[in-house]
């Protein structure tokens, strides 16, 4: 039998991770300040774990401006869609063959 | 067994933050009890109103002139304050409970709901604005139920999904209104649709989400 653990993506081990990928799987394009209100976390937490979806090719960064306040937003990437629905499968294949 | 328990909590927690960012949950049942209650209020207002007009004026002023233009100023008002009192008593009740889910008002749930609910809204008022541009004033009634009932059915997909029953209840409501056997009844349906559908939806919404929590 396949080992179902094999799917299971390491980078969304965190619980602030896999929030912010299921936040942005739903919503096409999220600012910082509503995904930290969403998750109810830290500035500092979100940023380090938002850095390191970055560097791992999941989330987009888009650098914008409201007036002369910055105002970044987040959005999924196609690797990130793929990455995060496999991991769900995973998930799933863990649960049904503990049935 | 030992690690059926993770993957089921994992899979809990995507649905819950999936959920939570697309659909704005805070909304208190006791906002529809109160906007119910304004509405009656104002349905009995305008009621005696106009049967006032028709038992003492109507036979020597008829449709016009300067008494005809001052019950309808009277009917503006009433309308005008029931709209007002309606959003402001719901503002304060979902207002509540949002702080009590720790949840802000002002999110992109939100956001997404209202543009989304403002878009029929908007149109249904200004359609009824055209109509009584023409002083056809027979379907005033049923066009505010069905475009309100359209919002509801529109705005369902980014709230609670019981907000869609009570928009379909509204635009069949309005249908029947519009019938040729009920014109001249257009305030009661208007009653029964704004004031008593919403005490309805709202005494069912809080049995059903806030009863026990609160």
């Amino acid at each position: 039998m396949k080992n179902p653990i094999n799917g299971l993506n390491k980078v969304f081990d965190n619980r602030v991770r896999l929030g912010v990928m299921s936040v942005l799987v739903v919503n096409q394009e999220i600012s910082f300040n509503d995904l930290k209100s969403m998750l109810e976390v830290t500035d500092g937490n979100l940023a380090t774990h938002l850095v390191h979806l970055e560097e791992n090719g999941f989330v987009k960064v888009h650098k914008g401006f409201i007036g002369r306040k910055t105002n970044t937003t987040y959005s999924i990437t196609k690797a990130g869609e793929k990455a995060f629905s496999d991991h769900i499968a995973a998930l799933e294949g863990m649960i049904r063959g503990l049935k | 067994m030992q690690e059926k328990e993770p993957s089921l909590e994992a899979i809990q927690d995507i649905r819950r933050m999936m959920d939570r960012s697309s659909r704005f949950i805070s909304l208190s049942g006791l906002s529809g009890i109160s906007a119910g209650v304004f509405a009656l209020a104002g349905a009995f207002l305008g009621a005696r109103t106009l049967n006032e007009y028709y038992e003492q004026k109507f036979a020597v002023y008829g449709y016009q002139g300067a008494e005809f233009q001052t019950l309808k100023g009277q009917l503006l008002l009433i309308a005008v304050s029931v709209l007002v009192a309606a959003l402001l008593s719901s503002y304060y009740f979902t207002w509540r409970k949002a702080k009590a889910d720790r949840q802000t008002l002002w999110n992109p749930t939100s956001r997404r709901l209202i543009i989304n609910m403002m878009i029929p809204l908007l149109a249904g008022g200004v359609f009824v604005l055209t109509m009584l541009q023409y002083d056809e004033w027979r379907f005033v009634a049923p066009t505010c139920l069905v475009f309100y009932g359209i919002a509801l059915v529109n705005g369902s997909k980014y709230t609670l999904g019981e907000v869609r029953y009570l928009g379909l209840l509204q635009i069949l409501l309005g249908l029947i209104c519009a019938q040729p056997y009920f014109v001249g009844y257009g305030l009661y349906f208007w009653a029964l649709g704004f004031g008593g559908l919403h005490i309805l939806y709202g005494v069912f919404m809080w049995i059903r989400y806030e009863r026990k929590g609160a």
